[in-house]
């Protein structure tokens, strides 16, 4: 039942999204991000929005997937678009009727408050969760944050655990499963009962995990100091990441087009669609 | 020179109230390229023994010396790894050894430890992954493996460090029956092939039968030392000491027991007399 949990929303590939470098990924998306922040007008918010989904068929995700990882934003959405439809006043007015007063300004901003949110949430979803595995990932930050080593920040510790969770997640969960049967082999009822008792009755279950948790944790670190493990001071590593030519165009067509929307901030476009 | 000799090693775990003495005064020696099967019930100190010669504990008394250096407690952090090195250990446990998401970081692992150049380390652990046969799954993800193959998976991350001598304690008892044929013969393999030393610590007979030489440990104490065909031949004193015996031994001195003579010559006079009568 536990069996098919995948870690995040990893959905392997060999496309040029899943190609480039972690770090790079990072990077590009910290960039968008800063980009959606500069648009300041409803073209550009939806030049951006569009720019995210061209990323779709480019990391062969389907569309269908992605899509379906927007359903939970749709309240937040729904929410901060009525609101700004009815509290903004700038603009023409439009509605007069009792309380409900609509004008231009709230409409125009309240659309671009919606594409921002969904180019927000598409955007990095598509650069990082969806192409990138929690492996690579765990690397790319390593690496990336490896300067701060020198102000005493343990980059290495936290590589280290992060590796050391994706390793035993299914691990823990195989046992998750063992110990649900072997409780419902003794009579133990999971599905019946208040949500109190559901909650109660999950303790037997708790229990062991979390001791097996323990002595497992014992058993490994003993096992990694046999194999001379002694923190991240003189450590190599076998697999590096290397920028490659790829990452480097990434960079600079990422750069363009960021270039572009921020020049667009003076771009004589119809000044009821300012935001 | 013996590879690693003990003299007179003792351990107690010490607890404030009730310190339990668990290896007594064992003075052993292995030379360079033995396979030594060690033998004992639960609880009667082999797998202490095993974490005293891989510098996990810390001897209570006696020295212990590997490859010439000797064990003792202001070793600096080098030269424990450095000894650390040598003396490899593969555990009980298959999935609580295993630390990277992908087979071939985990055979990684103990060389990027030692700081060892990248370009090494891959032709370390391709040479490893050949070694133990697990070529073919160099990418996959240790927990979608079956028993066997993660212990051969551990097997390779401690060749990988390249040392003169594995530990292997009971790293058999949790496997099927095919998972410890894989295990065993890759162990055999090391043996005989790459010429790396043996310590096989186990309570499985058919193993043991496999060294050149069983050492049994009851109670903290060397009971008997010798090859497979001297201690298996005291199967009564083997079974006082709670050990079994392999089932052909077995087989042969129950035989024994009731009258079945069993050298060849006796065999052959007892098939002729058979016939005669």
């Amino acid at each position: 039942m536990l069996k098919d949990i995948t870690l995040g929303q990893y959905f392997p590939g060999n496309s040029l999204l899943h190609k480039l470098d972690p770090r790079m990924k990072l990077i590009l998306t910290l960039l968008y991000i800063v980009t959606i922040f500069f648009a300041n007008n409803l073209i550009t918010v939806a030049i951006l929005t569009l720019a995210a989904f061209l990323l779709v068929p480019l990391g062969q995700i389907p569309m269908k997937t992605v899509l379906k990882s927007l359903k939970p934003l749709r309240w937040i959405i729904l929410f901060t678009t009525v609101l700004n439809l009815f509290w903004v006043k700038d603009g023409k007015q439009l509605v007069d009727f009792y309380f409900i007063d609509i004008y231009s300004g709230g409409i125009v901003y309240a659309a671009s408050m919606a594409l921002r949110v969904t180019a927000l949430l598409a955007g990095t979803t598509l650069l990082i969760s969806y192409t990138t595995s929690p492996i690579a990932l765990t690397d790319g930050l390593e690496q990336m944050l490896s300067p701060l080593k020198k102000i005493k920040v343990p980059v290495h510790e936290f590589a280290m655990m992060m590796t050391i969770a994706l390793r035993f997640i299914p691990t823990l969960i195989e046992e998750t499963d063992k110990i649900m049967s072997a409780q419902k082999a003794r009579g133990a009822d999971f599905e019946t009962g208040s949500l109190l008792s559901r909650a109660k009755a999950l303790i037997p279950i708790f229990i062991p995990l979390f001791v097996s948790a323990i002595r497992r944790a014992d058993d490994l670190a003993t096992a990694m100091e046999c194999r001379c493990y002694h923190g991240g001071t003189g450590r190599t590593r076998m697999n590096r990441l290397h920028y490659s030519l790829r990452d480097l165009f990434a960079l600079l067509c990422f750069l363009l087009f960021m270039a572009g929307i921020i020049a667009l901030r003076w771009a004589p476009l119809p000044a009821f669609l300012g935001i | 020179m013996p590879f690693i000799e003990t003299k007179n090693l003792s351990f107690t775990y010490t607890d404030e109230d009730d310190p339990q003495p668990v290896l007594h005064e064992v003075s052993l020696s292995f030379e360079k390229g033995e396979f030594v099967a060690i033998l004992g019930r639960n609880g009667s100190g082999k797998s202490t023994f095993a974490k005293l010669l891989n510098l996990v504990l810390e001897a209570t008394d006696g020295t212990i010396t590997i490859d010439g250096k000797s064990v003792h407690a202001e070793l600096s952090e080098a030269e424990i790894i450095d000894l650390r090195k040598k003396v490899g250990m593969v555990f009980q446990n298959p999935d609580n050894q295993l630390v990277a998401t992908v087979v071939e970081e985990d055979v990684a692992f103990g060389p990027e430890n030692l700081g060892i150049e990248p370009a090494e380390i891959r032709r370390r652990v391709d040479e490893a992954l050949e070694i133990v046969g697990m070529t073919d799954y160099a990418r996959h993800a240790p927990h979608k493996l079956s028993g066997g193959q993660k212990q051969r998976i551990a097997i390779a991350g401690v060749i990988a460090m390249l040392p003169d001598c594995i530990l292997f304690d009971e790293s058999t008892a949790m496997l099927d029956p095919r998972g410890r044929a894989e295990v065993m013969e890759t162990v055999e393999k090391l043996n005989r092939e790459q010429g790396i030393t043996v310590l096989l610590i186990t309570h499985n007979m058919d193993e043991a039968v496999r060294a050149d030489r069983v050492v049994v440990i009851d109670d903290g104490r060397v009971q008997m030392d010798g090859t497979p065909r001297e201690v298996f031949a005291k199967v009564d004193e083997l079974f006082a000491l709670g050990l079994a015996v392999p089932q052909a031994t077995e087989l042969a001195a129950r035989l024994e027991l009731s009258g079945v003579p069993l050298t060849p010559v006796e065999g052959a006079d007892a098939v002729e007399n058979w016939f005669n009568t």
